[in-house]
């Protein structure tokens, strides 16, 4: 476990040694902030979210959460996308294999190292809260579990991304990769319901992690949700020990 | 101890090693000598549980490499060719990192780092464990590569080709260092360059095309080069059949074979192992009052051996390594 901890840490100061976590950073408290403040309207996709911070809204940063849902399956991969695969471009892949680790190990320090920037980046979003906090009196609870649903839904997608960067060493392809299965759980099973008939829709829509996530901002904590990001977090973490295994039979 | 019973390594339908099986003594150097692609960076893969064996054993310090890999690594301190860093990290900062992943403790850490360092002469200036990685030249780059081999401080080292792309400055004092590192280590390190290997390894073991070619001390392999002795002899006077009739007759010898060099005649002799028949071929030739142009005594270096037995092998030609050069 140690260890686990001494690669999650170089990891996360890893990212701040490296530009690109600074500018999804950026690009991700800009988005957040201009929603917050000024909502957004894409009048020909009939999309229309109206600002967080106006005067007679609710006292909750929902509809943000709602937003950062999607956005974060494009943000996600980008900062993940470097974690295996940029061991294997440069070889230092053989360095930390023939440490005393084990795959576990490696696997779980980049997780959480992932996810530690991951949690920084949300804990940011922290102002806009604050903000609500100030000029109104959000109910405690409901923020919680927004915040807890981000936790659970960011694991899962930090877990994925891993995943697609443990299958190349092009950081670039793992990103896509990462962004092309995030959009499979999310977006592509929302098309696939609306093909599909009935009773197959219904469970399929249940395995759509945004599905599983909208209950937390409104305040309800289903066990199932819990579970299944859970168990999405855990079987992505599992594959990728297993795929970095299976790179040493080649 | 590295003890190699028939390793063998498929990568996919390619046969990188080929049963392979080798000894290790505590305390020796052993370099693996072989043409790029010969399989000596596979064969330290397998040998630091980088990657497992299709078949055949491996075991270093009695543990084998693929049942007991993490004991096996606690051992081994592995520097790969390039030696791989983060580039972004500074010196002081990479070797505390991996002193922590070695699972030295925090007390110790400390102390590992600086003493490695000093032992790869990185401490001088102060200010050098302070570069980020990335500024360093190749040669210091290198060198931290090799520190952080001996943090842990194990009993074998295995390096990667560790003079590769260095400059002959540099490829001297990494010379000196593995040198010095030799008296208390186990040292495996692979090069394609047979001079370093000469230098520095008190074993060579000579690989090709995934196959031990040859394998024993420099002298012993020197000796198989140099078995019969030739000599070569230039000369003018009368007709080079008569000529290498003549010389034919000077006792020792075994055969002489003559071709033309200008106006000149070049006569190779071959005598009998350990001897040397220049003074016996140069009267011959004196008595005749033939014209002596040149005579010499042909070694062929271990250099041409090396050349000559891993060409054999990649040629895929079944014929023993042979100690003949020409």
């Amino acid at each position: 476990m140690r260890k686990v901890l001494t690669l999650a840490r170089r990891e996360l100061s890893a990212y701040f040694f490296s530009p690109m976590a600074y500018v999804v950073a950026f690009l991700f408290l800009l988005t957040v902030g201009m929603l917050f403040l000024w909502g957004l309207k894409v009048p020909f996709l009939k999309i229309r979210i109206e600002p967080v911070f106006r005067t007679g809204a609710e006292s909750t940063l929902r509809p943000l959460f709602d937003v950062l849902a999607y956005g974060l399956v494009i943000v996600v991969p980008l900062l993940t996308m470097r974690l295996m695969a940029e061991e294997f471009r440069s070889g230092t892949i053989e360095t930390l294999m023939t440490a005393p680790v084990t795959d576990t190990d490696v696997i779980g320090g980049k997780f959480l190292g992932a996810m530690a920037l991951y949690l920084l980046l949300l804990a940011a979003t922290g102002v806009f809260f604050l903000l609500v906090v100030i000029f109104g009196q959000p109910d405690w609870g409901v923020a919680g579990m927004g915040y807890l649903g981000m936790i659970l839904l960011g694991a899962s997608y930090v877990s994925v991304g891993l995943f697609a960067s443990t299958l190349t060493g092009h950081q670039l392809v793992a990103g896509l990769i990462g962004i092309a299965i995030l959009a499979f759980f999310t977006a592509g099973l929302y098309l696939l319901v609306l093909v599909l008939p009935g009773s197959y829709g219904d469970a399929i829509s249940r395995a759509n992690m945004i599905n599983n996530f909208s209950y937390f901002p409104k305040g309800v904590l289903d066990a199932r949700s819990v579970v299944f990001f859970i168990t999405i977090t855990a079987f992505f973490l599992f594959l990728s020990v297993k795929v970095l295994e299976s790179r040493r039979w080649r | 101890m590295i003890e190699v019973k028939k390793l063998t390594k498929w990568y996919g339908r390619t046969l990188a090693v080929d049963n392979i099986s080798f000894h290790v003594k505590d305390g020796s150097v052993v370099g693996f000598l072989g043409p790029n692609a010969a399989g000596k960076t596979t064969t330290l893969r397998i040998l630091t549980c980088f990657m497992p064996a299709t078949s055949g054993s491996a075991k270093v310090q009695g543990f084998d490499v693929f049942t007991q890999s993490v004991e096996v690594r606690k051992r081994v301190g592995y520097m790969p060719e390039n030696a791989p860093l983060y580039p972004e990290m500074r010196v002081r900062e990479y070797l505390m990192f991996r002193a922590a992943l070695r699972g030295i403790p925090g007390q110790q850490r400390r102390k590992a780092v600086d003493r490695a360092a000093e032992q790869c002469w990185l401490s001088k200036p102060e200010s050098m464990m302070h570069r980020r990685i990335d500024q360093l030249s190749r040669g210091y780059r290198q060198r931290v590569g090799l520190a952080d081999c001996l943090l842990h401080d194990p009993p074998v080292l295995v390096l990667d080709e560790p003079t590769i792309g260095l400059d002959p400055a540099q490829v001297r004092e990494m010379r000196n260092l593995v040198r010095q590192l030799g008296e208390n280590h186990t040292i495996v390190l692979s090069s394609h360059i047979l001079a370093e290997v000469e230098q520095v390894c008190g074993e060579i073991i000579i690989i090709a095309a995934g196959r031990i070619a040859a394998e024993g001390t420099p002298a012993e392999l020197r000796r198989r080069v140099t078995g019969p002795s030739r000599v070569i002899i230039e000369l003018r006077g009368e007709q080079p059949e008569t000529m290498a009739k003549v010389l034919a007759e000077v006792p020792g010898v075994v055969d002489v074979q003559h071709a033309r060099a200008g106006n000149w005649t070049r006569l190779t002799v071959q005598g009998p192992e350990d001897d040397d028949l220049r003074p016996a071929v140069a009267q011959a030739a004196m008595q005749k009052g033939y014209s002596l142009r040149e005579l010499r005594r042909e070694i062929s270096s271990l250099e041409d051996f090396f050349i000559q037995i891993t060409y054999q092998q990649s040629m895929g030609a079944a014929s023993p390594a042979g100690a003949e050069a020409s």
